[in-house]
């Protein structure tokens, strides 16, 4: 009883500490990180899904990626499924704008089809992984409200600790804690929270790699659902930038032949 | 002729290219058994049937992807149905993309339209009837297609030499019309018979949240016609292709939750110019019961104002589907649905789910109910024909 009404207290004391100040320095942090990958142009990748279930049983997906940079709104990028062997070729168009929904199209190769797709399954599970379409799709700083936390060692070296909260209602998340690294700012760690505000899962970044002296980029990325057991590890690969992609690329003719 | 014009132009390119791609080869080979539940209406019509195909993907590309060249054949081998036993190239053809322009030469698939119980707009290729009664496995249809990427929206051009007979059940077969169809006797309107080459062009774009597709089509109907006749004592129905021209619109408002899509043709050529619509909605609900699987629930009303006299089933018809994704790693799905004509009460309904085993394999369920057919209804050919099949797929 103690312990609870000591809580109470704490939470209801602790708001006003947390208001303009460490908004001001949790969005600043968000900017700079946004700020220190601006500039990247294009990029494609390949990605590799592992999941995994609680009782340890495995399956994979192969994933290419290419994004491109949109100068004044959110980026837009195409994933190409190579596997599972059954998906292949089906490939996945989307515009994201750092107001209003995402527009997204969807090719399906067995009957050739384009289908314009609602972007409103921000909380749903992407490829049956433990990633949410939103924690995938591009991270726009006005996506977030911010606040500072706190500092705190990660690794060799420290983060700053912030919270960041979805602006949209439609997400499957009340709030996030992410550690971004104080020297390079790029996030190490997020804690995510569900909408009853109890710890889901945990997306963990390893092994960053530079490009063009500016660009970090982790070759793996964990995440962990503490409430189901069930794990996702995307690993990287091949990475390059600037390899000439234009708008041309990303358009709904682009998408019917994309490989 | 067109083929051999294919092969050249993908000879010379591949002698002049120089940053080549390896080839790759993907497909399927999958077994079928489908069981009907209640005896045929014609004797002569088999009972349970199992049946191989498979079909296999060749792709290869140059210059990043710029030039590419693309060979998909399908074979099926029906143990009972002679005619649904075919192969078909689905796929063999050359693409080269410019900047603002590609162009795709050979044999090739083509889909237009938005709406889920049927593809009025969609026409470029033929339907392959014997695969699937819902229209949606085409044969492969030789083409020059030309598109421009503009601004104001994409401008696809087509040539289509070599017309494509559709593909109907033999008199054996189950899923045909009471006298079966004489595929042997097809019978054009055009006096250059199946050499008439026919045109189309589309402009399509996306502006907001609207997806909006403007086509139009003049050539040999892909949709027969039928005169009854006899052939050696039997009533049969001689496939009539006539010469027609179909103006189109497809459209899809994707606001929030709901898709709203409608498709609309108008078509001359076949009796008097008629108009027949598509129209309705697919709203989605997210996560629902708290588990990871979404709902979709699709309504769209079927409308063609030849009214009974139709050459579809569907001219006052409404369809109600739910679709269920319980984005598992599975990747399983449901899609239940039921075309009630508003008329006569005649219903269809299907149910079709899919779910992935283990990485290479996927079992596919499909059933189809024809219940309280009206004697006048076109689908009282099938008022027996009640079936489930259950398909088993390999893929490599």
């Amino acid at each position: 009883m103690k312990l609870i009404s000591l809580l109470v207290v704490s939470v209801l004391f602790s708001s006003p500490f947390v208001s303009a100040d460490s908004e001001k320095k949790g969005l600043a942090i968000a900017v700079e990180v946004d700020k220190r990958d601006t500039g990247f142009g294009d990029t494609t990748a390949n990605m590799t899904m592992l999941l995994k279930n609680r009782h340890g049983q495995e399956s994979t997906r192969y994933i290419r990626l290419r994004t491109l940079e949109v100068e004044g709104d959110g980026d837009k990028s195409m994933s190409i499924f190579d596997r599972p062997r059954d998906v292949k070729g089906t490939a996945f168009l989307s515009y994201t704008h750092k107001q209003g929904s995402d527009d997204q199209w969807l090719y399906l190769p067995a009957l050739k089809r384009v289908k314009r797709i609602s972007s409103r399954n921000k909380s749903g599970s992407f490829m049956g992984s433990e990633f949410a379409y939103e924690d995938i799709s591009s991270q726009e700083v006005e996506k977030y409200t911010y606040k500072y936390l706190k500092d705190e060692a990660c690794g060799v070296d420290t983060c700053f600790v912030i919270e960041r909260d979805p602006v949209d209602e439609l997400s499957g998340y009340t709030r996030q804690v992410a550690w971004i690294n104080k020297k390079e700012y790029r996030p190490e760690k997020i804690d995510f929270y569900d909408r009853k505000n109890t710890l889901l899962k945990t997306l963990t970044y390893r092994d960053y790699q530079q490009y063009r002296g500016q660009f970090w980029r982790a070759n793996e990325m964990f995440m962990e659902n503490h409430q189901t057991g069930k794990t996702t590890l995307l690993k990287w690969s091949n990475y390059k930038f600037g390899t000439g992609l234009a708008a041309r690329d990303f358009n709904k003719n682009s998408l019917k032949r994309a490989r | 002729m067109w083929l051999r014009v294919l092969f050249i132009l993908v000879f010379i390119n591949h002698s002049t290219l120089v940053s080549a791609s390896d080839g790759e080869w993907s497909g399927y080979i999958a077994a079928e058994w489908r069981t009907f539940f209640e005896s045929p209406s014609d004797v002569a019509q088999h009972g349970d049937t199992t049946s191989l195909s498979a079909q296999a993907e060749y792709y290869r590309e140059w210059e990043g992807g710029k030039k590419s060249f693309r060979f998909t054949p399908f074979v099926r081998v029906d143990g009972r149905d002679s005619q649904r036993s075919h192969f078909d190239i689905r796929e063999l053809n050359w693409t080269s993309v410019h900047d603002d322009w590609e162009l795709t030469a050979g044999i090739g698939k083509v889909f237009w339209g938005v709406t889920e119980s049927q593809h009025l707009v969609d026409i470029i290729n033929q339907t392959d009837l014997v695969e699937s009664t819902d229209g949606e496995e085409k044969l492969g249809q030789l083409m020059l297609k030309l598109s421009f990427t503009r601004d104001w929206g994409d401008v696809d051009l087509f040539l289509l030499p070599g017309f494509r007979e559709r593909t109907f059940p033999s008199a054996v077969g189950r899923l045909r019309s009471i006298a079966a169809v004489d595929v042997g006797h097809a019978e054009y309107a055009s006096t250059q018979g199946k050499d008439h080459i026919d045109a189309a062009i589309r402009w399509s774009t996306s502006f907001g949240d609207w997806d909006v597709g403007v086509s139009h089509f003049s050539g040999t109907s892909r949709e027969p016609r039928f005169r009854p006749a006899l052939n050696g004592g039997r009533s049969v129905l001689i496939p009539v292709y006539e010469t027609i021209d179909q103006s189109s619109l497809d459209l899809q408002a994707t606001k929030d939750d709901w898709l709203w899509k409608l498709e609309l043709i108008s078509r001359s050529g076949q009796g008097d110019r008629y108009t027949a619509a598509t129209a309705g909605f697919e709203y989605s609900l997210y996560g629902v019961f708290e588990s990871p699987v979404d709902l979709g629930i699709i309504a769209e009303y079927l409308y063609d104002d030849r009214k009974e006299a139709a050459s579809t089933p569907f001219e006052d018809d409404l369809f109600l589907g739910a679709r269920f994704a319980l984005n598992d790693e599975a990747s399983s799905e449901l899609l239940a649905g039921m075309i009630v004509d508003l008329d006569n009460s005649s219903r269809v309904m299907s149910v079709e789910a899919s779910r992935r085993i283990g990485d290479n394999w996927k079992i596919n369920l499909e059933a189809r109910f024809f219940s309280n057919i009206d004697d006048k209804d076109s689908l009282v050919s099938f008022e027996n024909d009640d079936f489930m099949q259950l398909e088993l797929a390999w893929y490599f």
